[in-house]
């Protein structure tokens, strides 16, 4: 039955439609591998068997009568718990809300049950999404399936954990400064942050609103593709979302990039970054000039302002948006928020506080535009950018918990794009002293076809065939 | 500019944020938030922003709006469901506002 775990969402949805076996066949040996598995790992908050077992009869009834509704159909996923699910307890893996129930569903939990998937169940993350090692949980800490004393990173890290240890098929996470492209890396998955606009943020609770993006946490690219096909589009409920037209993603994944134009930042390869990922990188970005596409070299010399521009605008919004629990109409007293939650509402509420506004919030926002600019510059010579995902191998548990500024700066290659909307996906490249590498590879505005082509064509010639020893 | 910031000031931004914090938090975010806008403006400052825009929406859509019309959402019991305090199908809340 571990095969059936192991499988991909392209290969799963295929084996559900040939009959080979039924969603409550694949969904009973998910749960079984996370009953296994998951006291090791710690990737799920709240385990949703009952719900699964009946949306896989459900989908086994569909399947059966031959109905063509999607690739989606009766695969196991688990969905990051920031994203509401109505009458599932939703915690955003904090202690404030551990007695909540949503009253209604995210429009992306939405999309995703009328494509009759199945939730096995919600995962854990750092608490409000503010993290990159999951281990600001205010429940417990996930482990990096790859080697269990290191983080998974974070803030999506019971998402990636449970792809990597095969204990979901998929999963969806969020994505504000790097929380899904860090802990798919440093899990040895793929993770994709759509353009901001692309998905509806109806439902994510809101960490910081002009950053946070939903995305896939998947086995492979073409996985990536499927889901986004999915969850993407205008909602009229997010007027953040942007009415632009969806299309079919996966008829980008083409091998041919020929011609391709990828920009390499100088900046993305400086001294912060980790040799032996650094020397990975520069080895990838050769096999991806041997497939025919061009390297460019390029500079972004704001990348290493970005982290300044993050940690002033992420921390003001975060400190408007939760002022929204006050205790009175759902969650507990404000006391039991966690030190980072803590941390970062003291940070943005000084920052936006009389006097300081336009020295620290409003310069931010300007730096912010300088960023964005030298993207679009960039962006006139270039097809896509591409550099690693994180400058650091995933780091141990405990090592950078009591550094705030260490951790801020384990986000320094991902932030940049937050702050520019882009998207960027984040595809396994190989190992370095066991453990997994991300190849970061980043779009213009809307672009996402030409980041899954240049992944797409980067998996196929250099396939990423490595899994965690559990 | 003034990076750091003392106890007092974190009271008050703590008052501010109506976030209840030990003396002990207190003294370690005063030191820990000092440490971080002294990194942030360390660089940020070093940036000419003469002239630039500030960016609140990154692809630039603006004042997006709806038809101002009503329709069926949550009832009122799902918009109390999670509320520790209720009355008569309103959120109960401390007076804010002395008996005359």
């Amino acid at each position: 039955m571990n095969d059936l775990c192991k499988l991909t969402l392209k290969k799963a949805a295929e084996g559900l439609k040939k009959k080979e076996f039924s969603s409550k066949e694949l969904t009973t040996a998910v749960l079984a591998r996370i009953k296994k598995l998951d006291q090791k790992i710690g990737a799920f908050l709240l385990l949703t068997e009952e719900l699964a077992l009946g949306q896989a009869e459900k989908a086994d009834k569909l399947l059966a009568d031959n109905q063509n509704i999607g690739e989606l159909i009766g695969v196991p996923f688990g969905l990051k718990d920031i994203i509401v699910t109505k009458n599932i307890r939703t915690t955003a893996g904090s202690k404030i809300l551990s007695d909540f129930i949503p009253p209604y569903s995210a429009t992306v939990y939405e999309k995703i049950e009328q494509n009759h998937s199945v939730m096995v169940g919600k995962t854990n993350l750092d608490e409000f999404a503010m993290g990159a090692s999951t281990e600001n949980s205010g429940y417990k800490i996930t482990k990096n399936p790859w080697s269990t004393d290191r983080v998974p990173g974070g803030s999506s890290g019971g998402s990636a954990a449970a792809v990597s240890a095969d204990m979901a098929t998929y999963a969806i996470g969020s994505d504000t400064g790097g929380s899904i492209r860090q802990p798919a890396s440093f899990c040895g998955m793929v993770g994709l942050k759509p353009t901001y606009g692309r998905v509806s943020r109806y439902g994510l609770i809101a960490m910081a609103s002009s950053l946070d993006q939903i995305g896939p946490v998947t086995k492979n690219v073409e996985d990536a593709a499927i889901v986004l096909n999915t969850i993407s589009g205008f909602d009229k409920y997010d007027s953040t979302s942007v009415e632009k037209e969806v299309p079919d993603y996966t008829q980008f994944l083409k091998e041919n990039i020929k011609e391709l134009k990828i920009g390499v930042p100088k900046e993305f390869l400086g001294p912060g970054v980790d040799p032996k990922v650094r020397d990975l990188i520069n080895k990838s970005l050769k096999q991806l000039e041997g497939l025919g596409a061009k390297l460019i070299e390029a500079t972004l010399p704001h990348t290493k302002e970005a982290i300044a521009v993050y940690y002033l605008i992420m921390p003001s919004e975060v400190s408007a948006n939760m002022a929204r629990f006050d205790g009175i109409r759902f969650g507990k007293d404000r006391g039991e928020f966690g030190p980072e939650v803590k941390r970062r509402i003291m940070l943005g509420t000084y920052a936006l506080s009389s006097g300081y506004y336009d020295a620290y919030y409003l310069k931010a926002a300007k730096v912010r535009t300088l960023i964005r600019e030298e993207f679009q510059e960039a962006f006139k010579k270039v097809d896509v950018i591409a550099g690693p995902t994180s400058p650091v191998l995933p780091f141990k548990i405990g090592e950078r918990v009591d550094d705030p500024l260490q951790m801020y700066l384990a986000d320094i290659l991902t932030v940049p794009v937050n702050l520019a909307g882009l998207p960027a996906i984040s595809i396994p490249c190989g190992l370095v002293d066991g453990l997994p590498v991300g190849l970061q590879i980043i779009g213009d505005h809307w672009q996402e076809g030409k980041i899954l082509n240049t992944a797409f064509a980067y998996e196929k010639s250099c396939p990423f065939r490595e899994k965690p020893k559990l | 500019m003034k990076k750091k910031i003392n106890l007092e000031e974190a009271k008050y931004i703590a008052k501010l944020a109506n976030l209840p914090l030990t003396e002990k938090q207190l003294t370690k975010f005063t030191s820990q938030v000092s440490e971080v806008i002294e990194f942030n403006m360390s660089l940020l400052e070093k940036v000419n922003t003469e002239k630039v825009e500030p960016t609140a929406h990154v692809t630039g859509i603006s004042n997006k709006l709806r038809k101002d019309e009503t329709e069926q959402r949550l009832s009122s019991d799902e918009a109390l469901q999670n509320a520790k305090s209720k009355h008569n199908g309103f959120f109960k809340v401390k007076a804010i506002l002395e008996p005359s």
